[in-house]
Formats: structure tokens, sequence, C-alpha cells
């Protein structure tokens, strides 16, 4: 047990360098296992559960950049942003209680969206477990569901360890969010510590399997086999590190290529393959024509209810074929015929050497027709409106004519979410950061945050509708006090408007406290010093955005889109994939 | 589950979807919490544990859970595969009731007097193979060992002779095709595992697929 002895300690116990082994307290162990595994920025909160921890980060602020956010569930979306723009693991300090129970919406968003995450929580004193101590919670229950591994360390001497093995496990595999919770008295502890060793194989883990070459021989066969073919692709790709595998597969195998909003980039928007978004309210061919293809195959992605619309009218017709690292997807929602278990890196490679080069011209022209019908009447009434309302849509043009589709979009969750992942342009991958399985409101503002540390040369924007910004605003006060160079977009229409076109369209129009004022966000960004504009009319909309977007520094646009404008095209829930509505 | 179901034959087929018993095997490494991450797999699908077994295996550190559940094979494999995934877990198997062994432990207090007196419990418990395992002045306790159905039916038999207190231990069960677990733990400490750590569900595919 420690004691207030240790702490007097601390303050002596300097890190010290020695080649091997070093002599320090819990906390300089786990600072210095931070920098052997590349960390240099981490999202926090301190309290006093952690501040041995803090006291030590002292004296490393030349070698780790500490962002000091407004609230832990901000710190923990920045790291997921971060993690997704960077591709490197997000790391989080939080506190013992109230730190650590927020985490809880950002650990489940990243477990769900596969996002590598390592969270250190302080936790009381080890001889306090358990009696309700000042700011204890049972952190490691609490998130055992949202996380892909937890551990609480009591004794110093495990740091070293563990650390190496909360890394290995966040980002091999299918990646995902651990944490782990730290007692008081180990972060006081003085030890001498082993040479920090990174991990690289625990028994009980398997992250990948050794790809069998008869699954990708069954695949290819299928494939070559097929006169409709029809590609579905999620993050898998981008987690992967396997766009140039992917880019070679369909470009060989001539196969058209539909994305989740989680995938979307992989390929660049423009590519003459890549036919659009699935699901809700994804495009009008991808949908209709997953019912009508002969061999689905999908690839890093696991047919989330929102994809797949009704799932026994779903794609019934197709032999399914589905590459995957993680077994459990495969057969979970839609049954696979092949399924090609292991890391699409390798097996992409694989699978384009066995299929015969084509073209499928007819199956494309298909798709072509069905794109034409959606432009006709969906997409330029929505790019190009008529009326005097601006819709989000011409709002998202501009920007990709603006930026060209070299920015990073970083959005939160509604409307404007589905109308940016359904019109921002991607030259890039790793460039759209949205929440996709869990569907936070509140992502958008912390997440740009880390999205720029993860990107610092790009342009970050974050689309955020009025609501989603009133659940995260405290975060403007991160972007003030650290110059985060980050463009913020509301997209106000008053309403909580995805809800509200639900209501519209499944509940007799009775808009039920969907009705959301907002305060002045223009004085609330000038509050926070940051530069800040509002646009009510269609005439100032260009030279706002490039006002926003050439401004040196962070920027606040609002811009007052129509009230009830509505996302189409839309898969009605509980319909199939072909009866999606364009009106 | 009565030993009576347990005795016709099911055959498990992939098709199956009615809801049956399944008996799943989980080695995973002894850890703090592990049970925890076990059993919300179940509960947050909303399935009942009905019997849970948790043990060190043959191998020191590695602990051996037996959970039986009834549900549709279906659910049993998704389950399977989910608690596979998580880190500390090292294999997981599924089996219908046709296709392990299984036993439960019960004890039995019953008053010494009582036995003393009647020749009738002494002959009842011979009956069941039970042995004893404590005698005492005031009384003794029995154990047997067997399927559920034959523990519950002393349990019936004795009522009448004051059963003092009966408990039953969850299932432990061995399955009939199984090989040595010791090989497979070889592969998992290996870095690279071989193919042969693979259980190829997805290839037994093969056959019915190139059917175009």
């Amino acid at each position: 047990m420690e004691t207030a002895q240790d702490t007097i300690q601390t303050a002596e116990a300097k890190a010290e360098t020695s080649t091997k082994t070093f002599k320090g307290t819990g906390s300089q162990a786990l600072l210095n296992g931070l920098i052997s595994e590349g960390v240099h920025t981490i999202f926090g909160y301190p309290g006093g559960a952690i501040m041995p921890i803090y006291d030590a980060l002292y004296d490393y602020a030349d070698k780790l950049t500490h962002i000091l956010v407004r609230h832990e569930q901000g710190g923990i979306h920045a790291a997921q942003g971060f993690a997704r723009t960077s591709g490197q693991v997000g790391v989080v300090f939080a506190t013992s209680g109230p730190g650590a129970t927020n985490l809880v919406t950002g650990l489940a968003d990243a477990q769900i969206d596969s996002t590598p995450l390592v969270c250190i929580t302080g936790q009381v004193f080890a001889h306090l477990l358990g009696t309700d101590a000042f700011q204890e919670t049972d952190v490691i229950n609490i998130t055992t569901p949202v996380t892909k591994w937890n551990y609480q360390i009591t004794d110093a001497k495990e740091i070293p360890e563990v650390l190496a093995k909360a890394f290995y496990i966040a980002k091999s595999g299918r990646p995902g969010p651990v944490l782990i919770d730290i007692t008081k008295n180990a972060q006081l502890q003085l030890d001498e510590f082993p040479e920090y060793i990174k991990c690289n194989h625990i028994r009980s883990y398997r992250p990948k399997p050794k790809v069998r070459i008869e699954y990708v021989e069954q695949a290819a066969k299928l494939i070559n086999e097929a006169k409709k073919p029809f590609v579905l692709f999620g993050q898998g790709v981008i987690l992967g590190k396997a766009e140039a595998e992917f880019k070679t597969f369909i470009e060989k195998a001539g196969i058209p290529s539909a994305w989740t909003i989680m995938g979307e980039g992989a390929i660049p928007t423009t590519h003459p393959l890549n036919v659009g978004m699935l699901g809700m309210h994804g495009n009008y061919g991808p949908n209709v024509l997953t019912n009508e293809c002969d061999v689905l195959i999908a690839i890093g992605m696991r047919f989330d209810d929102r994809v797949t619309g009704r799932l026994d009218k779903y794609a019934k017709q197709a032999k399914v074929i589905h590459l995957d690292i993680d077994p459990a997807e495969i057969d979970k929602n839609v049954k696979a015929d092949v399924g090609v278990w292991g890391d699409c890196k390798e097996t992409l490679p694989l699978l384009t050497n066995l299929v015969n080069e084509s073209k499928h011209e007819d199956w494309l022209a298909l798709f072509r027709d069905y794109n034409q019908q959606e432009i006709d009447q969906v997409i330029t009434p929505e790019l190009y409106p008529q009326g005097d309302e601006m819709t989000m849509g011409e709002v998202l043009r501009n920007i990709n004519e603006i930026c060209g589709g070299d920015a990073i979009i970083v959005t939160d969750v509604g409307q404007h979410q589905m109308v940016a992942c359904r019109y921002a342009k991607f030259n890039n991958t790793r460039s759209n950061v949205t929440s996709g399985g869990l569907g936070t409101m509140g992502f958008g503002l912390p997440a740009a945050i880390g999205a720029k540390y993860g990107a610092p040369d790009k342009t970050v924007i974050a689309i955020i509708g009025d609501g989603g910004f009133q659940m995260t605003p405290q975060e403007l006060g991160t972007i003030m006090q650290f110059g985060a160079e980050v463009k913020i977009l509301i997209l106000n229409n008053r309403f909580l408007g995805m809800v509200r076109q639900w209501q519209q369209l499944f509940h007799d129009k009775r808009y039920s406290f969907v009705n959301i004022t907002s305060p002045d966000f223009v004085a609330l960004a000038k509050a926070y010093y940051i530069e800040a504009d509002k646009v009510d009319e269609r005439a100032n909309l260009r030279t706002a955005l490039e006002t926003m977007i050439n401004h040196k520094g962070s920027y606040l646009l609002e811009v007052m889109v129509g009230r009830e404008n509505n996302v189409f095209p839309m898969v009605p829930q509980g319909c199939s994939v072909s009866e999606i509505r364009l009106k | 589950m009565s030993t009576e179901d347990t005795i016709k034959y099911q055959p498990a087929k992939a098709d199956y979807e009615g809801k049956q018993e399944y008996n799943i095997i989980v080695y995973a490494e002894n850890r703090i919490g592990l049970l925890n991450r076990i059993a919300i797999i179940f509960s947050k699908r909303k399935i009942n544990i009905e019997s849970l077994n948790t043990s060190p295996s043959e191998i020191e550190g590695i602990h051996r859970f037996n959970i039986v559940i009834t549900e549709s094979y279906e659910v049993v494999r998704k389950l399977a595969r989910q608690i596979e995934k998580q880190v500390e877990v090292l294999k997981v198997y599924f089996n219908t009731a046709d296709e392990i062994i299984w036993q439960e432990l019960a004890l039995y207090k019953v008053s010494t007097d009582e036995i003393a007196e009647k020749v009738t419990v002494e002959r009842l418990l011979r009956q069941y193979g039970a042995s004893a395992v404590v005698i005492r002045k005031d009384y003794t306790v029995f154990a047997v060992t067997g399927h559920r159905e034959e523990t519950d039916s002393l349990v019936k038999a004795l009522e009448p002779y004051e059963l003092i207190e009966f408990v039953r231990s969850a299932r432990v069960a061995i399955i009939k095709d199984s090989a040595s677990f010791h090989e497979k733990l070889k592969e998992f400490e290996a870095f690279e595992p071989g193919e042969e750590l693979v259980e190829n569900e997805f290839l037994d595919k093969g056959e019915k697929i190139f059917t175009m």
C-alpha cells in the first residue's frame, strides 16, 4: 500500500534514461512507454486520481503535447478524429469517476467504428477500491462492453507490459478502443522498470489469420463467372491501409464499387468505378442494383442495417463474397457464400492475381442510367436550387469547388452528415471523419480538433448542424486555447432536421420537440475570440465560404438553410433497398 | 432439460432453426473481469445462461468455462464467434447435448437418524449410486453425479425422509469428438499460427457454391 511518503518522493524521482532500465514512478514509466510507442499528442483533462501522471507530464512538455479539452467526451472524440486522419492510435487521459464515465460515449463510438484508441484513466488508491471513495467508479465494468480490451493496474510493475499490450491490441486486427485504469498508488509507486518492449504477440489473441488460398480461389471463381458483379467497400479498406490494393483489384476486374460512409474516400469520388454511396440515404443505383447483381463482393464492411435495409429482401439473388478481418462479421447479418477471412491488404492482391481482366460495360451503364435519374430528380435540385432558400447540398458544392476535394470533412450526425457524405468530393483517403455506427451527435466539433492534429497540413472543415453543435460547443474553448485551425460550418435549419424529416414522413408531421432554438453562434464564437460570420442569402455564400477557408486560423460560419428540406433518396426503415424513394 | 431429451438424437444441422440446448466450452486466460466480458455477450442479447461452470483447465493459467443455453444454431454460432473474439479467449467450442458427455454433481444433506432408522433410504441411496461424503451424528451428506433427471429424482425420493439441504453444481462436459487442447495451445503460443488452428467453417461450403 502506498503512503504519503511516496508522494513526497515523486517530486525527487527523475526519469533516468539509462540504456536498459530506469528508476522512477509508475507515471514516468507510463509516459516513457507512450513516447516509445511514438505518441506525441494526448487529449486529456486532469483530476484528482490522475494527478501523479499530470505531475510527471509537466517534465515531458518537450516530447508530449497535451491538449486540454473542455470535457472528457470532447477529449475522446478529438482522439478519434486524430486516429482517423493520422492512422495512429489516439491517446486520451481522464481522471476517475466522472472523468472516466464521460469517456463512455466516445468509447462506444470508437468500438463500433473500429477506431484505435488507448485511454488512460486514473483510479482511486488500490486500498480504497470498493469503498465508494471520492470519485470512485467501477470503470472497468462500465467500459467492458464498449472496449476491445481493458485492464486495471494496481501495481506499477505492470505498467510497461500492459501499455505495450494496449497499443498492440488497439491497432492490430480489427482496431478498437482500449482502456487502462491505473490506481493512484501505482502512479506514485517508485520502482525500477525494465526497458520498454513493444508487444507483438498475445497467445490468446489472433489479430488476423493466415490467409487460406482456398477461400480466395473460390471467390475468384465466382467473380470470374459473374456477369453483374458489385463491390461494397467499407472502412476495412482504409484501416487495412489497402487503398492501393483495392483500386488495383476493382480496376482489373472492372467492377462497379459503392461505399459505406465509413469507407468513403478509400478511392477518389471521381474514380470511374466509384458508383456512390450505399444505404438509407445512399445513391439510387447502388441501392437498387444491390438486388440485381449476381455476385456481391463485400470488402471490410459489416452490413449495418442502415446499409442493408430489410435483410430478408437484401441481395437474395446474389452469391455473396465477404472479405473481412473479423470472423465474427462473416455470416453475421448477411450469409456469405464465400467468406474470405483475412487482412484485405493480403487477400486483395491474391484475389487480383486470380481474377480475369474485365470491363462489364453494360452493367456499369446501368449504374449510370440510375445515376442520371438521380441527378435529374434529386441531385441537381439540391446542388443548384431554384428557390430562395439555401440547401445544404449547394453549400457542399461550393466547398467542393473551393477545396477541389482535398479538404478533410468532419461531420456531426444528422441531415447535414448525410448531405456531406453524399456530395462531398474526396481525392484522398482518411479525409471523411464521421460518426458512422453510433451516430453520436456532438462528435463533429471535438473530432475536427483531433483531425487537425492528425493531419496538420490539411484544411479541416467541421460540418455540423445547429442541434449537434449545441451538444459539445464547449470545445470552442479548446480551439481558442490551442489555436487548432478548424473551419466550423454550421448548417442551421432551426430544427433537429433528421428527426423532423422522419416525423414528417412517418409520423404524420407531428413535430414533437424538434423545434430547436440556437444562440447567436457568431457572438458565441467571438466570445471565444474565434472569427465568425453568418450567411442568410445565397448572394453571399460563396464569398463567405472562401473567406472561411482562406482565413488563417479557426473560423466559424453559420449558414441558414431551408427549414424543411429533406434528404433524399431514402430507403425507409423496414423497406428493401430496391424500394428506395427519390422523393 | 431432461435426460430424455439428451438421449433422443437431434442432429445439429447448420440450417436448424429451432432452439435446442447447446453446451459452450470456452478456453480463456485466467483474468479478472473476463467472466463479466463473457457474460455480457449473452445478456446484451437477452439470452439467459442456464448453467455456468468456470474452473482451471488441465493447463496452468488457462480456465475452462462450461456454459449451457437453449438457443438456435445460428444464434449460438454468432455468440461463439463473439466470445472467441475477446482478446483473452483462446478457443470456443459449441455442441449439442448428443455430442458431449456431461455430468452434474449434487449434494444431499439428510438426517442421520432417518437413514439409520429407515432401511428404504439406504436402499434408495445405493440405487442412485450415492456416496457418503460426511457422516455425523446429526446429519449425513451424500453425493451423486449424473444428469439433471437423476439428481432431480433423488431429491423427490428423499423428500419424505427429511432432506435438510440440497445443492447442485453447474454442468461439466467433455466433447466426444475432441482432440487434445495441448496441441492447440502450442499453436497459440507460436507467433505464426498454422493453418490447423483455423477451423474451416467457411471452406466447408465449397461444394455448394458453384451452382450458378
